[in-house]
């Protein structure tokens, strides 16, 4: 008897299948029900679109494609890729450049070019989760459209468009 | 009505003569199981006798989420009668209290315990209804039956420690990847999940700042199933993902809104409402899929084949009070 063989299905920008809310007594909109695939099809490069919220955090779907501003942030974060190849390049940010309030939620645009040591750089693919230093300046590089979800706490540059993402009826 | 009970050591009985397995007195209720199930009596308020049977095997697996999650967030409901509810300092132990019918027909128990004592009771439980070659966590199709006459046991599967990452999964000194030598082969359901790590190119001096893994891969040799690990921490937002098979063991209501994104496969949820278990919503997620579960639902999952689930939490101490001061609202956004 052989083992039975079994095929793990990813999604992609490519290829996703959305499942959905069946409502029985529900308002659909309280499962805030979207899909990482379909918002990144639909934004323009780099947008960080909320589409998970707790309190101060979020979890943002990012269409990585081209190279993205640089940013900073106060705290951690994270970016789990989705879909196609990303590289991660750090710079150790010069105290000036970083977040003047350490207690700030969120990822910032760093003002003018990065100044600082670089830490080196790293290349993610699909199911590849890269940590995002405090306090370094970090720049997403992707040849051809990609798919991240980052960890962080909502902060400015995070857009909410919940109608358009998410299921309504 | 919330009686409190007194702090007491764990009441085991001797091992029944025939079945060999010991009954357990908490409070009011007692449990004891036989060849194929675990039974819970208790006497109703106006002082009758009730009772609640439940299979074996899905009893155990659900007091193995129970134990090793420390209670979780909230209520976890074995099934429609019988749960707990996390207070974070003790526990409620309830049968039927959660249930529209046995509620409004006043047949329902609750009582709350010092987290030690029922800790220590549900451990000493486990250890004793759990027969050598059945593992709880594992997915039905690999792990043997439940059932039968007490033969041996399996304290080593049921005393596995949570895997948390306080920063991020390999990082020098946090929770390191899993491998073929640490014991965690690549599960046949994920076979074909790719396991290279990512490039990283660090300068020197920056080896544990210039950090990334393979999360798919990490998962992909997860040895159980409806167990989230923590893989990254940002303050109190705690990625716990976890892979899923078959059922989950608990109906979890959550004290809190929790957020699902489903990362491969897909999972279909039964969401009710968390006081009454009337049925509320169908939530079916496929690969890429996001939704939160509000935080007046319970939830119970079914995943045909073994999935990635990311549960994310919101694990900050005071939420669970800001909501039920209205501090906090129990759906996760407006719009
Ligand atoms: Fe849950």
């Amino acid at each position: 008897m052989t083992a039975p063989k079994y095929h793990t299905k990813f999604g992609s920008l490519a290829h996703f299948e959305k499942g959905g809310v069946q409502s029985i007594t529900d308002d659909v909109k309280h499962y805030a029900f979207s899909n990482c695939f379909d918002i990144a099809s639909r934004a323009r490069p780099f947008e960080k679109i909320v589409f998970g919220q707790n309190q101060i955090y979020v979890l943002e779907t990012i269409r990585a494609e081209g190279n993205s501003p640089w940013y900073t942030c106060a705290h951690d974060e994270f970016a789990l890729c989705m879909d196609g190849e990303v590289e991660i390049h750090l710079i150790q940010l010069d105290a000036d450049q970083q977040v003047r309030d350490q207690t700030k939620n969120g990822a910032v645009l760093v003002i003018g070019e990065p100044r600082g040591q670089p830490m080196g750089w790293m290349k993610i693919r699909r199911g590849h989760q890269a940590m995002l230093p405090r306090n370094s300046a970090y720049q997403f590089r992707a040849a051809q459209p990609a798919v991240l979800i980052q960890q962080t706490c909502k902060g400015e540059l995070s857009i909410e468009r919940w109608a358009d993402i998410c299921q309504t009826a | 009505m919330n009686a409190v009970v007194e702090f007491v050591n764990v009441l085991a009985s001797k091992p029944d003569a025939v079945s060999g397995y010991k009954s357990f007195t908490l409070g009011s209720f007692t449990f004891c199981r036989d060849e194929y199930f675990a039974h819970v009596s208790w006497t109703t308020r106006s002082g009758k006798p009730m009772s609640h049977t439940l299979d074996a095997g899905n009893f155990l697996r659900a007091l193995m989420r129970d134990v090793a999650w420390g209670f979780f967030y909230g209520w976890v409901n074995f099934d429609a009668v019988i749960g707990t509810v996390n207070r974070y300092e003790s526990v409620d132990l309830y049968a039927g209290s959660y249930n529209g019918t046995m509620k409004e027909a006043e047949i329902d128990l609750l009582e709350n315990f010092p987290t030690a004592q029922i800790r220590a009771t549900f451990e000493q439980m486990l250890d004793d209804w759990t027969n050598e070659g059945f593992d709880p966590f594992a997915a039905p199709q690999e792990t043997g039956s439940a059932h039968g006459r007490k033969r041996g046991n399996n304290t080593a599967k049921v005393t596995r420690a949570r895997e948390l990452a306080k920063r991020c999964v390999g990082l020098k000194g946090d929770l390191a990847m899993r491998s073929d030598t640490s014991g965690a082969p690549i599960n046949r359901a994920f076979a074909d999940v790719p396991q290279e790590a990512p490039e990283l190119h660090p300068e020197p001096g920056f080896e544990n700042d210039v950090h990334a893994f393979n999360l798919f891969a990490f998962l992909s040799r997860s040895q159980v199933t409806w167990n989230p690990s923590f893989t990254s921490v940002v303050k109190y937002s705690f990625m716990c993902p976890t892979t899923e098979e078959h059922i989950l063991p608990i109906i979890h209501g959550n004290d809190r809104v929790e957020w699902f994104f489903q990362m491969c496969d897909e999972i279909h949820w039964d969401c009710g409402d968390k006081n009454t278990g009337k049925p509320l919503a169908r939530v079916i997620m496929k690969a890429g899929d996001m939704a939160a579960m509000p935080a007046y639902c319970r939830h119970q999952g079914f995943s045909p084949k073994r999935s990635m689930l990311l549960v994310w939490e919101n694990g900050s101490p005071t939420l669970a009070y800001e909501i039920q001061n209205g501090k906090s609202p129990e759906i996760p956004v407006q719009f």
